[in-house]
């Protein structure tokens, strides 16, 4: 037993037991490969690694702080503490990883960056990185979702990328990968694909949550040092599963510490409308990896729904479903109306206006809370609000007649 | 209806085959059917049924278009079994399907390779399914008589390539150009190197590999072009919008000029020696 969980937090790619792989077409083995073989040598540079530790430091001001949430701990019953990846630049905890991929492209040769936004946060976050590494830029978004996220495709704009609104399909973020895609095939010599979450073929699904896992290794230190003792459950929202798995990774191993990714209910676990991908989905295939995802029965991949752009996917990073099938992990739907009540009581509780995904995960430690008086939360605060002001205040009927027409 | 397999189909041709693609359920099921045998009676070698499929990464605007359309009215994968029974019941040349993968592992390859055998299907095309992945559809394919065509491309190591030669039965899918499928009006010098690697490859190894050459093939001129060094030329995006543009007798008329493509040099009207 021992000796089989020492091993969790060495797992790595192409295969997470029956989950990952490499599926996709001829004309983009090659650079998969190349890039496999690129990020196997960063892996193991120690000047890579310094001066991915140098940007973390100096750019996107980590470590991320460890906030105790006294008076949301008051009113939920428990001990809440949030890992503060909203106070990185940009405002989520994307900018990790965008600044890690941009180093490996940079190695590679690679001039141009593209990438696919669901909220638009993975977009931002590249354009940012493309501005700092003087790389071009291209953002392939959903046309649904550049009309729910118009601010964030205006700050890439003034960023420098270009933002292609995707009107294939679901016109979301799935879409969006898929035409972000279709350029690499066309343009893989010049460009490096940007993937924004933990899914993908490999090496994507390893590659990001490295560049992600300091998330998790600070807070479990910040925990100790703040408690004395680790957390009994760390949560976090899934969508893809970035900032799930960066928290989750330095936990793995400690069998008495909970996991609990939050998947984005929609409009209720019991209705047809949700991003349940692990709690309702199947396994097959999706971007080029093997994975639990929403499909009907002639394996066409169905729409996913969410209040949350950035949750509105159908599928979830590999190493999520195999950590749901060895029961390390558990995964608890949240709907719309349960993460905005969730978003609502910790902006008047703490003052801090977390993401529409965020509070997904605040969501569930509310709950969490509930059942456990007492216990010891941390949680994934994985971005800010800022960007979803708008539909907040739809939500909850906050705006002028004025503001509603714009 | 006793049929050729697809090497014999393109070999029958002197190594000059002109092979059609059309997504099936397009416009509607009646119709894809009659383009189909249409395409056939031209002179097309082989047909290439495309399924379509909600996140098809490989596939160009025109097709994308077109397929989505038949997706947004409810396309079931029942269709496609339909489609081949009616068409091979019709024509007696090859019809091959274009899939990506997740519809057969959905459905089960086992499953699938035996149903589009019963159906009188020749095999499949696996844009998203590269060898070291093909173990369980290589075994189904054996065990029901089915062609299996892998795609080889421009980037592809030498390594890749040998894998691609070994696991193909029929052609090996010769991608002209890195990009996604749609009418291009240069085929890309690539195509040639490519398809002459393959071949070398493939006489390395004491083997032999017909390729035939898609993505970006609109025109007589190109599919002439293309024959010089392959062994067929692969039409898609041109033959989905003439269908969408003309019907029927649009796409009939336009595989019929592309056949004019695929005569040899001497059989061509006013060819000079």
């Amino acid at each position: 037993m021992t000796e089989r969980q020492s091993k969790l937090r060495e797992q790595h790619g192409p295969w997470f037991g029956e989950f990952g792989g490499v599926f996709m077409p001829e004309p983009l083995m090659a650079a998969i490969d190349e890039l496999a073989a690129c990020y196997d040598e960063c892996k193991r540079d120690p000047e890579f690694q310094a001066e991915f530790a140098a940007l973390s430091r100096g750019y996107t001001g980590r470590p991320s702080m460890l906030t105790e949430a006294k008076r949301l701990s008051e009113i939920a019953g428990a001990r809440i503490l949030l890992k503060r990846e909203d106070l990185n630049h940009t405002g989520s905890h994307k900018i990790n990883n965008v600044l890690g991929q941009a180093l490996v492209a940079r190695r590679l040769g690679k001039t141009r960056l593209i990438a696919e936004t669901g909220a638009g946060q993975h977009g931002v976050a590249t354009a940012t990185a493309a501005a700092l590494f003087g790389m071009e830029c291209v953002v392939y978004m959903g046309e649904v979702d550049t009309e729910r996220q118009a601010l964030n495709v205006a700050r890439m704009r003034l960023l420098g990328a270009q933002v292609v609104p995707v009107k294939t399909g679901s016109r979301t973020l799935k879409d969006a990968i898929n035409e972000g895609l279709r350029d690499w095939v066309a343009n893989v010599e010049s460009t490096h694909y940007l993937m924004g979450t933990v899914a993908g073929p490999h090496p994507f699904p390893e590659m990001v949550r490295d560049f992600h896992r300091a998330i998790g290794e600070e807070a479990r230190e910040q925990t100790i040092a703040l408690t004395g003792a680790l957390p009994d459950a760390v949560l976090a929202c899934v969508g893809g599963g970035s900032n799930a798995m960066g928290i989750f990774h330095a936990f793995l191993d400690d069998p008495g510490v909970r996991l609990i990714g939050l998947e984005a209910a929609g409009d209720g676990a019991s209705t047809e409308r949700h991003a349940l991908s692990i709690e309702r989905g199947a396994p097959g295939l999706l971007h080029g990896m093997r994975t639990y995802l929403l499909q009907d029965d002639d394996g066409q991949t169905l729409e996913s729904h969410s209040i949350s752009a950035g949750l509105d996917y159908p599928g979830v990073g590999p190493e999520h479903a195999w950590l749901h099938d060895l029961g390390r992990a558990e995964y608890q739907p949240v709907s719309d109306a349960e993460a905005m009540d969730a978003f609502l009581a910790l902006t008047r509780a703490e003052g801090i206006i977390p993401a529409i995904e965020s509070a997904h995960a605040i969501a569930g430690a509310m709950r969490l809370a509930a059942e456990s008086p007492g216990s010891t939360l941390l949680v994934s605060l994985s971005g800010r609000g800022d960007k979803d002001v708008a539909t907040a205040g739809r939500w909850f009927g906050l705006l002028d007649e004025e503001a509603k027409q714009a | 209806m006793s049929r050729m397999s697809t090497a014999d189909a393109i070999r029958a041709t002197g190594e000059r085959a002109l092979i059609g693609y059309l997504p099936v359920g397009f416009p509607d099921l009646a119709t894809s059917i009659e383009a189909a045998v249409a395409i056939a009676e031209a002179g097309c070698t082989a047909i290439e049924l495309g399924v379509p499929y909600s996140d098809p990464a490989m596939d160009g605007p025109v097709i994308q278009t077109a397929t989505q359309a038949v997706l947004d009215r409810g396309f079931r994968l029942e269709e496609l079994f339909e489609a081949i029974e009616a068409i091979t019941a019709r024509t007696s040349v090859p019809v091959l399907v274009m899939t990506y993968w997740n519809p057969v592992l959905r459905h089960g390859v086992d499953r699938f390779a035996e149903r589009l055998a019963a159906a009188g299907g020749a095999g499949l095309i696996t844009p998203d399914l590269t060898p070291e992945n093909a173990a369980e559809w290589l075994a189904a394919a054996e065990r029901h008589g089915l062609d299996r065509i892998f795609l080889a491309a421009p980037s592809s190591s030498d390594a890749r390539l040998d894998a691609a030669i070994e696991a193909s039965r029929g052609f090996v899918y010769t991608v002209s150009t890195m990009g996604t499928t749609g009418a291009r009006t240069d085929v890309d010098r690539a195509a040639r190197a490519l398809s002459e690697r393959i071949a070398e490859r493939a006489a390395a190894t004491g083997g032999e590999a017909l390729r035939c050459v898609g993505l970006g093939i609109s025109t007589p001129e190109q599919v002439r072009d293309v024959l010089e060094y392959a062994d067929g030329a692969i039409v898609g995006s041109a033959l989905v919008r003439a269908l969408d543009e003309g019907g029927v007798p649009a796409v009939r008329a336009l595989a019929a000029s592309l056949a004019e493509g695929t005569l040899a040099p001497t059989e061509r009207k006013g060819a000079t020696a």
